[in-house]
């Protein structure tokens, strides 16, 4: 088998899924694609599955807020080829406030967790998830605290203003 | 581990649900038991000694280093990673300075790579120390884990000797290392090299064909590698079951792809594997130390960082005396660096498998967003679906074999 590479990736990616996975960019040399919460599923599943591709380790399921954005929250998951050392990062750019996306423990049992880490600190609700549940966090609180509405420090306090330091 | 992982709640509702007699025991594990060795906690349901059901809680020592990483600029996050994995802070130290030169794009020089590869293979060894030992332990032989501590102590010497600290060591800086290793550094690593192969033998004398050991360990808590890998496990655990997934191979990064060594891999992936792979895995370590000593004379001596002044702290006597070094100073330390706008993902082979960080900068003082892949968090969540139908005891020794350490679990 031909040593696997960011060019056939997207090959193949295109070839299967058109215009519905976009390639943003490849950032130190890790692909980034983006697509839609409606698609993630079968795409996962797709590079997972596929005898080329073989995207079969998941390394990583966290989300990213950007607050200012039309679309606020992303869904960030990389998974790996481990018999190439190819890594892939897909992308999934969801509206809030109760940002939802389909879970991907049906595909990845490993999933389980990183979905439920990703829902307490972001309130990402994962359908179908067999247990969605805070899991860092104590049960009682009622926010999600890697929002960035939510300051890590007295709000109130002046003196880390960037305006004090020519900002 | 063939049936499937079925739904699991804490909800004694639940746990009722599968008991309506009323004949099984609901049993405490934790948070702060001496077996779970961390602070987390299990509540099992338990049938004689036999485990039905469990549910793991963990967050106990939740620190919300990812929201404080937010607040902190690149140098100040050091000392957070310290906390992941306490065993061995070092590796972790290394991986987010590492993952800081990757999107600073800053190429090290090869003796500093080499410097950090026999930093990061001391704290290898000192972490798998502790983890066999605990295993010792746990499983009845407590006199093995005492030889192999002193080795650890002598370690935590070298680091000493290196960075001032031990334990979290926050040791080097982006770029390199604050100060070269100095002679009484070297020296000492030279003598762990000749005085630590004869206790790890002794210390493997003692279990390695230990029929106790053995019966107590084999075929305890097997592992396909298909349920491995469908787990995300990464590291020793991952390589005992028959997977050769290291990232130091596989991805090599600090010129890993230079050394001679070999990725252990276990058959079963029960604890005996895992405690093999471990031992192995030291055995290889010191192989690495001794080439990285070796590649490291034939380099020009005194160099210890890289030539990146706008993002390596000046020497403070320099501070005082030179108009360059008090500007890059107050440059650095106020964050008023230019650094570019991108994403960067980069892992290392921890103690415990994949530590990897994925940091998102928007070019601002702090990352935008930093998260960290901690191993022991995802290798753990398959202990509550396999522990159920195991017995106490061998569901105590899987956890030790894991090497779940509170601070990664729960960053």
């Amino acid at each position: 088998m031909d040593k696997l590479d960011n060019q056939i990736v997207i090959n193949r990616l295109q070839e299967q899924f058109a215009e519905q996975v976009r390639v943003v960019s490849d950032p130190h040399g890790l692909l980034t694609v983006a697509t839609e919460a409606t698609t993630i599923l079968d795409l996962l599943a797709f590079v997972k599955e596929d005898e080329q591709l073989r995207f079969n380790y998941l390394t990583d399921i966290t989300a990213v807020h950007y607050p200012n954005d039309e679309r606020d929250f992303c869904v960030v998951y990389h998974v790996h080829n481990l018999l190439h050392n190819v890594r892939l990062r897909i992308k999934v750019f969801i509206n809030g406030p109760v940002p939802t996306i389909p879970s991907a423990t049906t595909l990845w049992n490993g999933a389980n967790w990183m979905e439920r880490e990703t829902f307490d600190f972001f309130g990402v609700v994962f359908e179908g998830h067999p247990d969605l549940r805070r899991i860092l966090n104590m049960d009682e609180l009622e926010v999600f605290p890697m929002r960035k509405e939510y300051p890590l420090e007295d709000p109130n306090r002046v003196d880390k203003k960037d305006f004090y330091f020519g900002r | 581990m063939s049936k499937p992982i079925t739904k699991i709640t804490p909800n004694a509702a639940v746990f009722f649900d599968n008991d309506p007699q009323d004949e099984l025991t609901t049993l405490n594990i934790g948070p702060t038991h001496p077996a779970t060795h961390g602070v987390f906690q299990n509540v099992v349901q338990i049938d004689g000694e036999r485990i039905v059901s469990g549910v793991s809680t963990i967050g106990y020592i939740h620190r919300a280093f990812e929201k404080i990483a937010e607040h902190r600029p690149f140098y100040q996050i050091t000392p957070l990673t310290d906390r992941l994995n306490y065993c061995s802070s070092p590796i972790n130290n290394m991986g987010w300075h590492m993952t800081v030169e990757k999107l600073l794009d800053i190429e090290l020089p090869k003796r500093v790579q080499y410097m950090r590869v026999i930093v990061m293979e001391l704290a290898r060894i000192a972490d798998h120390i502790i983890c066999n030992g605990i295993l010792g332990v746990d499983t009845g032989a407590f006199s093995g884990f005492l030889y192999v501590m002193q080795e650890r102590e002598f370690i935590y010497e070298i680091f000493e000797e290196i960075c001032g600290a031990r334990l979290t060591t926050n040791i080097g800086r982006i770029g390199g290392f604050e100060r070269d290793f100095n002679e009484i550094a070297f020296h000492k690593i030279e003598e762990f090299l000749k005085r630590f192969p004869p206790v790890l033998k002794e210390f493997e004398n003692l279990f390695v064909r230990n029929r106790i050991f053995i019966e107590r360990t084999s075929g305890v808590a097997a592992v396909t590698p298909e349920d491995a890998l469908n787990y995300s496990w990464s590291g020793p655990i991952l390589r005992a079951t028959g997977v050769d997934y290291d990232v130091r191979s596989t991805a090599p990064y600090s010129s890993y792809e230079e050394f001679d060594f070999d990725v252990p891999v276990g058959a079963n992936g029960d604890v005996y594997d895992r405690f093999m792979v471990r031992n192995e895995e030291m055995w290889q370590s010191l192989r690495i130390i001794e080439q990285a000593l070796e590649k490291i004379k034939k380099e020009p001596a005194g160099v210890f960082h890289a030539d990146v002044p706008e993002f390596y702290l000046p020497p403070k006597e320099q501070v005082y005396t030179n108009m360059e070094a008090l500007i890059y100073h107050f440059k650095i330390v106020m964050g008023e660096w230019e650094t570019p706008k991108s994403e960067v993902y980069h892992a290392v082979e921890g103690g415990n498998g994949e530590l990897g960080f994925y940091l998102i900068h928007d070019g601002g003082r702090t990352p935008y967003r930093l998260h960290f892949r901690r191993p022991s968090f995802i290798n753990y969540q398959m202990f509550a679906p396999m522990s159920s139908g195991m017995l106490i005891s061998d569901a105590i020794i899987n956890m030790s074999s894991l090497n779940v350490i509170a601070g990664e679990l729960d960053a």
